[in-house]
């Protein structure tokens, strides 16, 4: 955690406007806790969902991308879609993923951001997942080489992980949406 | 009915065997299915989670190879279904600034259960199949991503669904009334931290056991091996099933339930072939 003290004086303005640009109205937040009271991973944060919002209304970018909370989030939506304000909570959450990874904040769940890049490593490869490669790769860059290995010699044995990938044809245009050339890295 | 089809990864790898039920269920029902030529990933949570032009641009794809097809695309998965709705909302509101004009307006993405609850097709499973699983209990489990954001999935009854309990019941089983229909089971966290996972599945299932299921349904392929996965995880003996809505009506539909299917599970499931055994064969006598 950063010793920035919590107040709207200090908070980051160009996080603000992209907020705002993504249609993320933190500002609407009264505190009433639904978005808490409802998330599921709840127990496992570090900070409740509502001070993941109350953060954000004050523009506390480096406390937030510091947090476990941000991975730890399932995106299951529960917080959004029950929010009396209609604050887009979710959007929020990917936002904040996405700026810790493109700022290169050490992640405090590391092994989390390590599989999404895995998943997405194995879609830019083949255009779709390859679930053997994937997860060879995870246990690789994570470190987890012993977790699940029952789990995952039972699925093989029942044919449910193929050792064959499925590439696509149109590689070509997959490589294109990874390219980082898109509008979204403008805004 | 003509449909496109977008099966997604999980249909052509651990789900393999949901892919098979769908794909039987519609022949049965009349439902042409016309899968998408060299459909890609959706990126599932993965790309969203991290990066919103990936996420959007993925499954943005495959709507726009749908589109040349024309017909309304079925979506079996769940996250699948989530994405590409998530990827029309995008392509609706701000087509400028996806740079794609055209788009038709006339293309619906429906999730497998919306189908198959519709009046006139779970009449058609009500006449059509061989055998009603009467008393056979099952808890119906919707988890997340056919669901929320309802703004995206535009679900009506997004805190109350119905659809899988419509289903079970036109093949003849009980749905049971229970807590944690729309719980999030954290399939996206499963393999980075299965802790977590274990701590919600554990719920899940102790509340379906508690209103008295003898297994579980969903439409789901993340929910299905992430509930039945972790189930092992917690030992005991009494596992509860995780079975597709399609492959309960495929085993009515032919009053067999393959040992080959049923092998597939990661926990027991002869509960349905018990159920099956003892059921009422509902075709032939009336025929």
């Amino acid at each position: 955690m950063s010793n920035t003290p919590i107040s709207p004086q200090q908070g980051n303005k160009k996080f603000l406007l992209k907020l705002e640009e993504r249609g993320v109205d933190v500002q609407a937040c009264y505190q009433c806790g639904r978005c808490s009271a409802g998330c599921p991973i709840t127990e496992f944060f570090d900070l409740t969902t509502m001070e993941v919002v109350r953060l954000a209304a004050y523009g506390m970018e480096e406390m937030l991308l510091d947090s476990k909370a941000i991975w730890l989030c399932a995106a299951c939506e529960t917080c959004a879609t029950r929010c009396p304000n209609d604050i887009e909570i979710a959007v929020l959450m990917d936002v904040l993923r996405e700026l810790a990874l493109r700022k290169g904040v050490t992640p405090a769940e590391p092994r989390i951001p390590t599989f999404h890049q895995c998943f997405l490593g194995s879609i830019e490869h083949w255009g779709r997942a390859f679930e053997v490669g994937l997860i060879a790769g995870y246990k690789m860059r994570s470190g987890d080489f012993t977790g699940d290995m029952k789990l995952g010699m039972k699925m093989f044995s029942k044919g449910k992980l193929s050792l064959k990938p499925h590439p696509i044809k149109g590689k070509a245009e997959i490589k294109q949406i990874f390219s980082g050339k898109g509008k979204e890295y403008e805004r | 009915m003509k449909l496109s089809y977008y099966p997604g990864c999980s249909l052509h790898g651990t789900a393999l065997d949901y892919d098979h039920s769908v794909k039987e269920v519609c022949a049965a029902l009349g439902i042409e299915l016309v899968e998408i030529p060299d459909w890609n990933c959706c990126g599932a949570s993965s790309a969203h989670m991290t990066n919103h032009e990936i996420g959007i641009r993925l499954p943005m794809r495959n709507l726009l190879l749908a589109a040349e097809l024309g017909h309304d695309v079925l979506v079996p998965c769940a996250a699948c279904f989530q994405r590409l709705k998530a990827a029309e909302r995008s392509l609706r509101e701000e087509p400028e600034y996806w740079d794609i004009q055209g788009y038709p307006e006339n293309i619906h993405i429906v999730h497998i259960s919306s189908l198959l609850s519709e009046d006139g097709v779970l009449d058609k499973i009500r006449e059509k199949i061989k055998v009603r699983f009467e008393g056979l209990k099952l808890a119906c489990y919707y988890g997340c991503l056919s669901l929320r954001h309802p703004k995206t999935t535009e679900v009506i009854n997004y805190e109350q669904p119905r659809t899988l309990e419509a289903i079970v019941t036109s093949v003849g089983a009980q749905p049971v009334s229970w807590s944690h229909r729309t719980e999030c089971c954290s399939g996206s966290l499963t393999m980075a931290r299965p802790d977590i996972a274990r701590t919600l599945v554990a719920d899940i299932v102790e509340a379906a056991k508690r209103a008295g299921a003898d297994g579980m349904v969903t439409d789901c392929p993340m929910c299905q091996a992430n509930v039945e996965s972790r189930q092992l995880d917690l030992g005991g003996e009494d596992y509860l099933p995780v079975f597709f809505g399609t492959e309960l009506i495929s085993a009515a539909l032919s009053a067999q339930y393959p040992a080959k299917q049923k092998k597939l599970h990661l926990v027991d499931a002869s509960v349905l072939d018990d159920v099956l055994r003892s059921a009422p064969q509902c075709r032939e006598e009336t025929v």
